[in-house]
């Protein structure tokens, strides 16, 4: 039962820590997606299977596909693939001093944590019972996240849109 | 060590890439894939408690599909927030847009 999570964990770390050391901005966003899914992997293997087909939905699909937009609409020369330049020293050591000093206190507070009872099966959550709480109990949440989700899109597009003047279809 | 551990030490280290990740690199998008990660690494943990904790049956799943949902929401703006800052500076790297600091 725990081989396969050993597997998942060593994929989905090892590729999140090599996608933030790399300097190229394109193979970064690449293996951030196959971290992604290992993440989904994960869900798979903890039993919740519809998060994992949102996860692959959300993630590997429609956040990889914007981020390597941007990726692509940002790039200071369009031929060259140019290198990102290196941060400096002091900005490396201070952040991963931070790093450091947060992942011990989570590794303390972890392992000296002593996890009594809980499940030994996964609950049996069918995508009919997700169905029913979401149109039930937590119908008033789902239409919150609907307009969230709206009102960022329309400020996305209001963002990202060019000034009027810059509008070619708009000169005379 | 109990399944649950393992999931948290998971959880823990990808936060931490991520946070590494968000203060060291001056590139605004990388940033912001790392606090993508920090999210993924916080989502994990629900479907950790969820699946060997005690709780009741479905608060964890329910909770990671809003919180996906926000997080999509939150992609969406902050690349479109560096799409605007290029086009007025054509540049992203965050220690030269400083127009804002005090």
């Amino acid at each position: 039962m725990l081989f396969p999570f050993l597997i998942i964990a060593c994929l989905t770390l090892a590729s999140a820590a090599v996608a933030m050391m790399l300097r190229n901005l394109i193979h970064s966003a690449l293996l951030l997606v196959l971290s992604w899914a290992g993440i989904a992997a994960f869900y798979l293997w903890a039993g919740a299977e519809f998060i994992a087909f949102a996860q692959i939905l959300v993630y590997v699909g429609a956040i990889s596909m914007v981020v390597l937009f941007a990726v692509l609409l940002t790039r200071p020369s369009r031929d060259v693939d140019l290198p990102l330049p290196a941060p400096t020293v002091l900005r490396i050591a201070s952040g991963l001093m931070a790093a450091a000093m947060v992942a011990s206190v989570l590794l303390t507070a972890v392992l000296a944590t002593r996890i009594t009872g809980g499940r030994s099966h996964a609950p049996n959550l069918t995508v009919k019972d997700l169905g029913a709480l979401l149109a039930g109990p937590h119908a008033a949440s789902l239409l919150v996240v609907g307009v969230i989700l709206t009102v960022a899109l329309l400020g996305a597009i209001i963002i990202a849109a060019p000034a009027p003047a810059e509008r070619p279809e708009d000169q005379p | 060590m109990s399944p649950l551990h393992l999931c948290l030490l998971l959880s823990s280290g990808l936060f931490c890439i991520g946070l590494a990740a968000a203060l060291t690199r001056g590139n605004a998008i990388l940033v912001l894939l790392g606090i993508e990660l920090m999210l993924n690494a916080a989502n994990l943990n629900f479907i950790a408690f969820w699946r060997f904790g005690g709780g009741p049956a479905a608060t964890g799943v329910v909770f990671v599909l809003f919180s996906i949902a926000v997080a999509a929401a939150e992609a969406a703006v902050g690349l479109a927030l560096v799409i605007a800052v290029y086009r007025h500076r054509k540049n992203i790297r965050l220690q030269e847009v400083n127009s804002l600091r005090g």
